[in-house]
């Protein structure tokens, strides 16, 4: 009789604790579902038809976005950015990570603090001296400029990460290299490097979320069409094809599709990468 | 134990007070000096030139001038302004008391041995990996009022016409009454995970010998909530509540995205308002002034709230 009624009472338990995920689960899913959904439809059904599931896979409103909406100039952009600024931020806080960890120069400590202090303190406008200098400079609608600028954006927090990656490897590893004739520069590629290897996944995909998500520095630095990135191109679109639901969520889902799809597949490094960034901002 | 300056040492010259040769010395910054460099020209040099404009009154082209703290002294009588950061603290405040208390909620659920934990996981961390612009794009959609031929074009208005309440259809995003309430949903819609992810890894720290030994006490579960779980979580749970208000009091993207009709006064942000003054009035001495002022009160916050918690800890 006891058992029994302990069994019904965790069961329900159970079942409530289940409900409450599951409605937050179709709350998260739902807005998701239904751009992929409204992506198939065609301007005319759309409004009409309440079906969960598109009669017709309607793949017309993809072409149109690609080329009258300008997605396709739109999604290169991004991919030549993200690549660019990922590869930028992991040579180059890479190099200094090590140097932070291993190498010793006057100043060491101080230019670190000061890379952590600027990752700590919260910089709200100060798009606006950046806006005027990269005016200045005549580095405003180029590309060179723009990934400059997102290289910065995420050098503190990626040298942080590889910098206490660094501080645990073991230096036996190191004082063998030396022992082979390695110097510093071949150390760091050769042997810090390879076993970065957790770390550096971190950074990549960290930054690769960060470059594709940014919107405010492409919106101030990228005037002309052919420069922007996906964001940048989805405020003109949305502008220029507010009525056009299907086409623009069709735009939507190009844009969105990418990162959904990165992050199931390396949802692991990302949250750790995510909450790791978290940890120390 | 690891040694971090072990870097130049060559075999049996690693003692303490060992300096290398100033060649070396050179030689290892050269590894630091492009990060440096990078971090000279985008972030220190805009730093200063932040606190150097806002003290200019500069039309974006043509000279300077210099006019002392008058831009601060117009910031304090700017209505606009603080009508703005009012705004922004009140998504602040749904954020922190809604938003935070749903994570909350959603971790210590979670945190359990139930299944399909990891499918939970995995998807309330979708909305956060979503950008700012295809989330407001998207909730300007469902939160729509517009109509198309007599239909609804909102989902949000359709579904109420639909289960036939046709008198709550509402102007969600343009009736100043509900607009800020509209962000700070769409705002932690998309931002609880964050605060999920982190509260579960704070959750999973605490050792479970703790809950096994109140319950031999005779503890139950309100109580060791109350006595274990909360006292443990007391630095995750500060961090969660400085990056809230830090990350819900600049949000602008959001807001830019979700209501599309051009900003209005009753969902301006302070954000906006920087952005405004300089792209809009091209007073970039002022939006200066105005960054300034919202950056010191974001640190202060969050040292404030930093103490106030050491305070709880050691009471």
């Amino acid at each position: 009789m006891f058992r029994n009624r302990y069994a019904i009472e965790s069961f329900c338990k159970s079942t409530a604790l289940h409900l409450f995920l599951m409605a937050m689960t179709v709350a998260c899913l739902f807005p998701v579902f239904w751009m992929l959904r409204s992506s198939f439809m065609s301007n005319t059904t759309i409004f009409v038809d309440q079906s969960l599931i598109p009669r017709e896979l309607n793949w017309h409103n993809y072409a149109l976005a690609w080329t009258r909406g300008n997605f396709g100039v739109y999604f290169f952009n991004s991919m030549v950015y993200t690549v660019c600024v990922v590869t930028g931020i992991v040579l180059v806080a890479s190099l200094a990570a090590f140097a932070f960890s291993r190498l010793s120069f006057p100043g060491r400590n101080v230019l670190f603090y000061i890379f952590i202090a600027a990752m700590m303190i919260p910089l709200p406008g100060s798009f606006v001296p950046l806006f005027v200098m990269m005016n200045k400079l005549h580095l405003t609608n180029t590309r060179f400029g723009y990934i400059l600028c997102m290289i910065n954006v995420g050098l503190p927090l990626s040298i942080f990460l590889l910098k206490t990656f660094f501080d645990k490897m073991p230096s036996d590893l190191e004082d063998a290299a030396r022992i082979d004739g390695c110097n510093s520069l071949q150390i760091w590629w050769h042997v810090a490097m390879p076993l970065a290897a957790p770390a550096l996944a971190v950074v990549v995909i960290y930054n690769a979320l960060n470059v594709w998500n940014e919107y405010i520095l492409a919106a101030l630095l990228l005037n002309e069409n052919d420069l922007m990135p996906l964001q940048r191109g989805l405020m003109v679109f949305n502008g220029a094809y507010q009525v056009d639901y299907p086409v623009l969520m069709a735009g939507l889902t190009i844009t969105a599709v990418p990162i959904i799809g990165i992050y199931l597949l390396m949802q692991k490094h990302i949250v750790k990468g995510l909450s790791s960034g978290a940890l120390v901002g | 134990m690891i040694r971090p300056d072990t870097g130049n040492v060559i075999m049996g010259q690693n003692f303490s007070g060992y300096r290398p040769p100033a060649r070396d010395a050179f030689r290892n910054f050269l590894f630091v000096l492009p990060a440096v460099a990078i971090f000279a020209v985008f972030y220190i040099y805009p730093f200063c030139e932040l606190f150097n404009l806002s003290l200019h009154q500069w039309p974006g082209i043509g000279p300077k001038t210099f006019v002392g703290l008058r831009n601060f002294q117009e910031l304090l009588g700017d209505k606009v302004w603080w009508s703005a950061m009012g705004h922004a603290g009140y998504i602040t405040l749904i954020a922190l008391t809604f938003q935070n208390a749903l994570a909350f909620a959603l971790a210590l659920a979670c945190d359990r041995e139930i299944r399909l934990k990891r499918f939970y996981r995995l998807v309330f961390f979708i909305p956060p990996v979503l950008s700012e612009i295809v989330v407001g794009i998207l909730w300007n959609w469902i939160l729509n009022s517009g109509t198309q031929g007599g239909q609804q074009i909102g989902l949000l208005n359709n579904f109420i016409v639909q289960t036939g309440f046709p008198n709550l259809v509402h102007n969600w995003l343009s009736d100043p009454a509900t607009a800020l309430t509209c962000i700070a949903v769409v705002h932690a819609w998309k931002g609880f995970g964050w605060g999920f992810i982190m509260l579960l890894a704070g959750l999973q720290t605490i050792d479970r010998q703790l809950y096994d030994a109140a319950k031999v006490d005779g503890a139950g579960g309100w109580s060791m909530f109350c006595n274990i779980t909360i006292p443990m979580m007391i630095p995750v749970i500060l961090l969660v509540v400085i990056l809230t208000i830090l990350g819900s009091m600049q949000v602008f993207v959001l807001i830019l995205s979700l209501v599309n009709q051009g900003l209005v006064y009753h969902t301006e942000v302070p954000v906006t308002r920087i952005l405004a003054s300089m792209s809009g009035m091209n007073q970039f001495g002022y939006a200066c002034a105005q960054a300034v002022i919202f950056g010191v009160i974001l640190v202060a916050a969050s040292f404030t709230l930093k103490a106030i918690f050491n305070r709880l800890r050691q009471a």
